[in-house]
């Protein structure tokens, strides 16, 4: 091979393809998937909800009997509840009629199929779901009168109950007076620790060693055993103040010291999750570490720590049933007592809806919160 | 005597990536003088170091004369006297437009509340944005609350202030009003050193341009001579780049 001409400009080269040209694919238009058998599920589901409604009717109503509790009224409000459960048919029926429909649509016209099968499928599930529901409530009910309404009795004898409330319920004060103070030294105990987890520089290396050992510590501690070692074992070393301190002071000084550790957590994370730049920003202008801290970063940080902060005083709340150990008597303490009286814990079941009522609004609220942080998160900051 | 000295400024990260490697510079008072060069070549770590915000690892940066980096020195005092404004705005998100700007004059340097207050509603009156003053700032265009980092930071009357690429977070036709306030300080005589991008801002408002490349001022001179005729072949081959990209 010779080149004819060595010293003529070479040829340009057309620029690389960037990608070889495709075979075309056609798209086959695919049926819906019939929704005929999630419908006859439903269908199963609602006809053995009822045969078990009806089952645990009967068997509510032997159990009345048996401690002498027989009334019209009660039998009429059972059974009209089971009849209420016939109103599933509905849903589930129309589901059948639906799938069947769009089953017949297919060769017609996709579309409505799809649409059609669609709402049939959703109508079923709604059944399903209602029947599993109802299912769970039934089965309770029968736990409840089982072995002629041992469960019942023993948990929920509405005579005890109702005459221990003043008692239990007044001792449920001595938990909320504990959580209240525990809280709020929580609050200030918990940012201290945080701050001193974050001390700058050389000097505060043997700070933040301290700091860290101490939540390394309590995070570790069970609270029952932190509450047990503080209240018995402080009152033993007879030292001024300590020896004056009533169980609840130490009961509320026990949870301190360990919810503080949790707390300073939450707090370290929500100021470590504080931009860099917010900081840069602030000392650029001439605010020292503190002034950067007191007015830039905690407020920032604290409104993103609202929800963890209260999961963390739920926790707390319940544990203050936990000083029952050291003798304070508390709500749980209280109806400990009249259950040993009693051979009935009844009482406790009041303590422990008393406990369910408080949380309850609380655990709403984090939800809320946490909606709203995630909502404003989604819009951009 | 220049107003800032800097004089073979070298730092690196964690002993190893260097970033600045020996930088001269001087600013004279009104003067403003505009860092140009590549991602990377220092532009912002140089104006973090004139205000503390970064250590150096040798050099010395002198404010009229008066050696201010190294240790010992009282960056909070220098931070007051030495404004910066960034990138990313970094306003206080928790706090509204008017008390962004009379936090620090008021718990730094121990303003009054009225007087504190009076002062930022002149200055956001200059910038029109005074119907804002109680408006939080992500109720605001990225313009405008770069237009109030501006002010903050003017708030503490700076003696120099040092502008870290002001436009570069910002929508194209946001650019003009913020460059606008720059003019402005310019016409008044504040001195500024600004990190920028935008070579026909930097080309009309400089007084001095710097171009700096892998750590060092290659170049430095009036802007006429430095983007009509540079002398050093890296900042020739810089603006080159920038002009095929229709950036000048």
């Amino acid at each position: 091979m010779d080149e004819p001409a060595a010293t003529a400009a070479p040829e340009p080269t057309p620029p690389p393809r960037i990608r070889a040209p495709r075979a075309i694919r056609k798209w086959t238009p695919a049926p819906p998937k019939s929704a005929k058998g999630v419908a006859l599920g439903a269908i199963a589901a609602v006809v053995a909800l009822i045969g078990l409604g009806l089952f645990s009717v009967s068997a509510v109503r032997e159990g009345l009997a048996s401690v002498g509790f027989e009334d019209a009224s009660t039998d009429i409000a059972l059974y009209g509840l089971v009849a209420l459960l016939l109103a599933l048919f509905v849903p589930a029926l129309k589901g059948l009629s639906g799938a069947s429909k769009a089953d017949r649509l297919v060769a017609v016209d996709l579309a409505e199929a799809r649409a059609e099968t669609a709402a049939a499928r959703e109508i079923s599930r709604v059944a399903i779901g209602y029947a599993a529901a109802a299912a769970i409530v039934f089965l309770f009910g029968l736990f409840l009168v089982a072995n002629e309404v041992a469960v019942g009795k023993t948990f929920f004898d509405l005579a005890l109950i109702v005459e221990t409330f003043h008692l239990v319920g007044s001792a449920f004060w001595v938990n909320v007076e504990i959580f209240m103070v525990a809280e709020a030294l929580v609050l200030v105990w918990g940012l201290l620790i945080a701050v001193a987890r974050l001390a700058p520089g050389k000097a505060g290396a043997p700070v933040r060693l301290i700091a860290t050992a101490y939540v390394d510590l309590f995070r570790g501690l069970p609270a029952i055993i932190a509450i047990y070692l503080v209240g018995f074992g402080l009152p033993l070393t007879d030292l001024p103040i300590l020896r004056d301190m009533t169980p609840t002071m130490f009961a509320i000084l026990a949870l301190t010291l360990t919810y503080g550790a949790y707390v300073s957590e939450v707090y370290r994370s929500g100021i470590e999750s504080v931009h860099w730049s917010q900081t840069a920003a602030a000392r650029s202008l001439g605010f020292s570490h503190m002034q950067t801290l007191r007015f830039v970063v905690v407020p920032q940080a604290v409104r993103r720590i609202i929800p963890p902060l209260l999961n963390d005083f739920i926790s707390l709340q319940k544990d203050t049933a936990l000083v029952s150990v050291i003798g304070t008597v508390d709500a749980f303490n209280q109806a400990k007592i009249i259950a040993s009286n009693h051979f009935n814990l009844s009482s406790v079941t009041t303590v422990a809806v008393l406990f369910v009522l408080i949380t309850i609004p609380q655990a709403r609220l984090v939800d809320k919160l946490i909606e709203r942080d995630q909502k404003r998160m989604r819009a951009g900051g | 005597m220049a107003l800032v000295e800097i004089r073979d400024v070298r730092k690196s990260y964690g002993g190893v990536v260097p970033v600045l490697n020996g930088v001269d510079l001087d600013v004279e008072e009104h003067q403003v003088v505009c860092l140009i060069g590549p991602s990377g070549c220092g532009k912002s770590t140089l104006l973090r170091c004139i205000n503390g915000l970064e250590t150096i690892d040798s050099g010395e940066i002198r404010l009229h004369g008066d050696r201010v980096s190294g240790p010992g020195v009282d960056v909070d005092a220098l931070r007051r006297d030495v404004g910066i404004v960034f990138q990313s705005f970094n306003l206080f998100p928790h706090m509204s437009v008017v008390d962004n700007v009379t936090a620090a004059p008021i718990k730094v340097l121990g303003q009054g509340r009225g007087e504190a207050k009076e002062r930022a509603m002149e200055l956001l009156a200059r910038i029109r944005l005074d119907h804002k003053a109680t408006e939080f700032p992500d109720r605001l265009s990225g313009g405008q609350q770069q237009r109030v980092a501006i002010v903050r930071a003017l708030a503490m009357d700076p003696i120099v202030l040092l502008l870290d690429e002001i436009t570069s977070a910002l929508d194209p036709e946001l650019v003009s009003e913020v460059l606008d306030i720059v003019r402005d300080l310019r016409d008044e005589g504040m001195t500024m050193v600004l990190a920028t991008h935008e070579m026909g801002f930097a080309r009309e408002v400089s007084s001095k341009v710097c171009f700096l490349y892998g750590g060092v001022v290659h170049e430095e001179g009036p802007p006429e001579q430095i983007f009509s005729d540079p002398k050093d072949e890296r900042t020739r081959a810089f603006l080159q780049r920038i002009i095929e990209a229709g950036r000048l």
